[in-house]
C-alpha cells in the first residue's frame, strides 16, 4: 500500500499554531522578552515528521503534545514523494515515517541515522515479524521486501543492511497490515476463495485493480500465480522475463474487457465499489470500511494464496543530535508505549508492540480486532464512528490467521525502471 | 510620465532635457518590461528547465545532472508513445470536429437569430454559467449519470427500452469524448460568436439581393468571415485536448492513455527526466499544429 490519503495534507493548523508558540517561546528564552523563562522550558522541542499519511494522524500529535510536551509537525505525502523528500531534502524533516520498501530505497542514500537499540525501552516488545521475519517460530518468511531484511544495519555509520538483528535499527516499526481483494458479497453471487477469481469471465467488466505500478504489479503477480500461469522466483523482485509475461497477461485481460476501470486514489476505489461498477477489486482496508459505512455490504475477502502485506516505521534524520535526538528517542519510546498502538489497532491496522497496545484497548476490542472473536458490543473507531455492529467478526479472523497468511511484502524491485515502463504499456494498450 | 517630465521641463530645462533624451527611446521597452519579466520568469524559465532536465539521468529516487539522449530514445522508440500519441490525436480530432459543429451553430444562433443585444448577452452569459464551477466537478458529475446503475441506464431500463445496462456509456472512449465536448465547446463558441458579431449585416443583405440562397450566404459569406474565430477556437480546443490527462483518466477509468496521462504517470514515480522529455515532444507537436493552423488562417484580422 502506498498511500492512504484520507488524512490531512501538510502541517495542521493546530501544529502550526503550536509552532508559532514555540517560536514565541524561543524569543522569550533568548532574552528578547524577559520574565517568562518558563515558556521556553515548557515548550522546547518541535519535531517535523514527514510520512505517508497512514499514520499522520492529528490525534497522535495532540496526545504527544499533552504527554511529552513535544510539538509534532506532520506532513502527509504520497509514498513516492515521501521517498524523494527523505533522500533529497534531509534537512527538511526530523522523523521519516515511511514504509519498509521505501527504507530499502532510501537508507543507502545515507540521510537517515540508525537507532541505538539500547535506547529503545520497548525493543523487546516488538513483534518478531520485524526482528527475524517470523510471526511464530514455525512460520516461513514471505517474499518481497520483508521488513526484517532492511530493519538493521551493521553499525552506527553503516549503510549496509545486516542479516541478523544488531544494536542498530534503521526504523522502528509502527504500523502494518495485510491487504487482499475487496468484494461485494451481494453482487458476486458465489464464494470467492482465490486471487484468480478476479479473472473469472462471470465478472467480465466488473473488476478493477489499482493503477499504482509498484503495488499493482504485486496484485497482478498474486493473480498470475493463483491462476497457475507462472511461478515466480520472488514476486517482490521479478526478472525482466517475469515482468514481460505478467504485463502481457494483463494486456490480454484488459483487451478482453475484464476490467471496468483502474483506480489510483482511495476515493476512486470506494466509489467504484459502492456504485456497483465493480464487484471484486484490489482494495485497502480503510476503503472497505468506508464502503460499509454507507450501509453497502463489502468484505475484505481472505484468499487461499494469502495476503500482500505492508509495514511502516519511523526513522531518524541524520542531522538530529543533542536535545533534539533525545527528544526523538523519547517520542519513539512514547509511540511504542501503547496509546498509539491501541489507536492504530482500533483503526484496523496493527501495532508493532502489541503487548503495550493491549493495555489501551478494552477486552472486547482486543477480542474483535486481534483474536477474531465476535464483538460483544458495537465496535467504534477511535474517532467514535460506528465501525462494526455487535456480533460481527473481523474479515480474515485473528491476527495470527491474517498475518500468518502473508504471501508477499510490498517491495522495490531491481528492475524498477523497466517495471514502470512495462506498466505504462499496459495502461496504454 | 511624459506629461510630468514636460512640466518639469518648463521649470528646470537643464536636467530635464537630459531625462527626456535618455528615457524616450526606451519608453516602449519599459512598457513591455513587466510582461516580459512575467513571461520570462513564469514561462520561459520553466520551459528551459524542462528542456534541461529532459537530458538528465535518473534512478528510482534522484535525478542526476547529465547530458544523454536516453530519455528521448526511450520516448520516441517505444510503441507505447506512438500509440498514445495516436490515441490523443484521435480524441483531439473527434472533439475538435464536434465542438466546432456545436460551437458554430450555437454562435450562429446567438449572432443571427437572437435579435436584441440584451437577449444575446443574456444567453451568452448563460452559456458561461457552468464555468462558475470547477472543471473537475463538471466532469465528475457525468459519472453517476452514465454509470451502470446511473440515471440514464436506470431510466432506460424502467422505460423498457433496454434489458441490460449499457456498459459503453462510462469508462470508455465515448465517455471521454462526451466530457471533453461538454468541457470545451464554450471555447469554440466565444471566439466564433465574436467574429460573427462583427460581420457587417449589409454584406448579408447584399448577398441576398444578389440572389444567394441561405446556404450560399453561409458558405460564401459567413464561414469565410468567421475563419479567424474558428482558428482561435481551434487553437484553444486542440491545445486543451492534447494536454488533457484528468478527463481521460477519470472518464476512461484509467483504461485509455493520453500523452498527458503518460507524463503524469512518470511524474508520480519520480521519473522527472523521462516526463520532461515527453513534455518537450508534446510541446513540439502542439506548436506544429498551431503553426499549421496559423498558416491556413490569418487570425490577426481578429485582433
Amino acid at each position: 500500500m502506498t498511500k492512504k490519503n484520507e488524512t490531512k495534507g501538510g502541517v495542521s493548523r493546530r501544529s502550526l499554531l503550536k509552532g508559532a508558540a514555540a517560536v514565541g517561546g524561543l524569543a522569550a528564552g533568548s532574552g528578547v522578552i524577559t520574565g517568562f523563562p518558563t515558556i521556553w522550558a515548557q515548550n522546547p522541542i518541535t519535531l517535523r515528521q514527514v510520512g505517508t499519511g497512514v499514520s499522520n494522524i492529528n490525534a497522535i500529535a495532540e496526545k504527544c503534545k499533552a504527554d511529552l510536551g513535544i510539538t509534532l509537525q506532520m506532513t502527509a505525502l504520497d509514498s513516492d514523494a515521501a521517498a524523494q523528500r527523505t533522500v533529497t531534502q534531509p534537512d527538511s524533516y526530523d522523523i521519516a515515517d515511511v514504509e519498509y520498501w521505501i527504507c530499502k530505497k532510501v537508507f543507502p542514500a545515507g540521510t537517515l541515522q540508525p537507532m541505538d537499540v539500547s535506547k529503545l525501552k520497548y525493543f523487546d516488545k516488538i513483534v518478531p515479524l520485524f526482528i527475524n521475519g517470523k510471526l511464530t517460530p514455525e512460520s516461513t518468511i514471505a517474499q518481497g521486501t520483508a521488513p526484517h531484511t532492511v530493519g538493521f544495519v551493521e553499525g552506527k555509520d553503516s549503510k549496509t543492511f545486516a542479516k541478523e538483528p544488531t544494536n542498530w535499527m534503521t526504523m522502528v516499526p509502527t504500523i502494518y497490515n495485510a491487504d487482499t481483494l475487496g468484494i461485494r458479497p451481494d453482487l458476486v453471487g458465489r464464494d470467492i476463495t482465490t486471487w484468480a477469481d478476479i479473472m473469472d469471465p462471470a465478472f467480465k467488466g466488473k473488476t478493477s485493480i489499482l493503477n499504482i505500478p509498484s503495488i499493482g504489479i504485486m496484485d497482478a503477480a498474486m493473480i498470475m500465480e493463483a491462476m497457475g500461469n507462472i511461478t515466480y522466483g520472488d514476486k517482490g523482485n521479478m526478472t525482466k522475463e517475469e515482468l514481460d509475461k505478467t504485463i502481457a497477461f494483463l494486456i490480454e485481460a484488459k483487451k478482453a474487457g475484464q476490467f471496468r476501470a483502474f483506480w489510483k486514489s482511495f476515493d476512486e476505489s470506494v466509489n467504484l465499489m459502492s456504485s456497483g461498477e465493480v464487484v471484486i477489486q484490489s482494495m485497502w482496508s480503510p476503503a472497505v470500511a468506508a464502503v460499509r459505512s454507507k450501509g453497502i455490504p463489502c468484505v475484505y475477502q481472505p484468499l487461499k494464496e494469502g495476503y500482500r502485506a505492508w509495514g511502516g516505521g519511523l526513522g531518524l534524520a541524520k542531522h538530529l543530535d543533542g536535545a533534539q535526538l533525545d527528544a526523538a528517542y523519547e517520542y519513539i519510546n512514547w509511540y511504542m508505549s501503547g496509546w498509539v498502538g491501541g489507536y492504530l489497532n482500533r483503526q484496523g491496522y496493527y501495532s508493532a508492540c502489541l503487548d503495550t497496545a493491549k493495555e489501551y484497548m478494552s477486552a472486547d476490542e482486543w477480542g474483535f480486532w486481534m483474536e477474531g472473536k465476535p464483538a460483544e458490543k458495537d465496535i467504534m473507531s477511535p474517532e467514535g464512528k460506528l465501525m462494526e455492529k455487535a456480533g460481527s467478526v473481523r474479515d480474515g479472523g485473528s491476527y495470527l490467521q491474517r498475518l500468518g497468511g502473508i504471501a508477499c511484502w510490498n517491495s522495490v524491485m531491481d528492475e524498477d525502471r523497466y517495471m514502470v515502463r512495462k506498466w505504462n504499456e499496459f495502461i496504454a494498450a | 510620465m511624459a506629461d510630468i517630465t514636460a512640466e518639469h521641463a518648463a521649470v528646470k530645462p537643464e536636467p530635464q532635457s537630459r531625462a527626456r533624451f535618455s528615457l524616450a527611446p526606451f519608453a516602449s521597452y519599459l512598457q513591455a518590461l513587466p510582461l516580459a519579466i512575467v513571461l520570462g520568469v513564469f514561462l520561459l524559465l520553466p520551459i528551459a528547465t524542462i528542456v534541461m532536465v529532459s537530458f538528465w539521468d535518473y534512478d528510482s529516487i534522484r535525478i542526476i545532472p547529465d547530458f544523454m539522449l536516453l530519455n528521448y530514445e526511450e520516448t520516441l522508440l517505444s510503441w507505447v508513445t506512438w500509440k498514445t500519441y495516436l490515441n490523443t490525436l484521435k480524441y483531439t480530432l473527434i472533439v475538435w470536429a464536434l465542438t466546432l459543429f456545436i460551437g458554430f451553430w450555437v454562435a450562429y444562433f446567438l449572432a443571427f437569430h437572437v435579435r436584441s443585444v440584451g437577449m444575446q448577452m443574456m444567453l451568452f452569459l448563460i452559456c458561461t454559467v457552468p464555468f462558475l464551477t470547477s472543471n473537475i466537478i463538471r466532469m465528475i458529475s457525468w459519472i453517476p449519470f452514465l454509470g451502470r446503475n446511473g440515471l440514464i441506464n436506470s431510466t432506460l431500463i424502467n422505460m423498457g427500452v433496454i434489458d441490460a445496462p449499457l456498459e459503453f456509456l462510462l469508462f470508455s472512449d465515448f465517455a471521454v469524448v462526451l466530457a471533453m465536448v461538454h468541457l470545451y465547446t464554450l471555447f469554440m463558441v466565444v471566439p466564433i460568436f465574436n467574429t460573427l458579431m462583427r460581420i457587417d449585416r449589409a454584406l448579408i443583405e447584399a448577398a441576398r439581393d444578389a440572389g444567394a440562397n441561405a446556404f450560399q450566404i453561409l458558405t460564401n459569406v459567413i464561414i469565410p468571415l468567421a475563419k479567424p474565430g474558428i482558428a482561435i477556437g481551434t487553437i484553444f480546443v486542440v491545445t486543451l485536448t492534447m494536454g488533457d490527462f484528468i478527463t481521460v483518466r477519470f472518464m476512461s477509468g484509467g483504461q485509455s492513455a493520453s500523452v498527458g496521462l503518460m507524463i503524469a504517470n512518470q511524474i508520480s514515480v519520480l521519473q522527472y527526466p523521462a516526463a520532461a522529455a515527453n513534455a518537450v515532444v508534446l510541446l513540439g507537436v502542439v506548436l506544429l499544429i498551431v503553426a499549421g493552423i496559423l498558416r491556413v488562417v490569418n487570425i490577426r484580422k481578429e485582433l
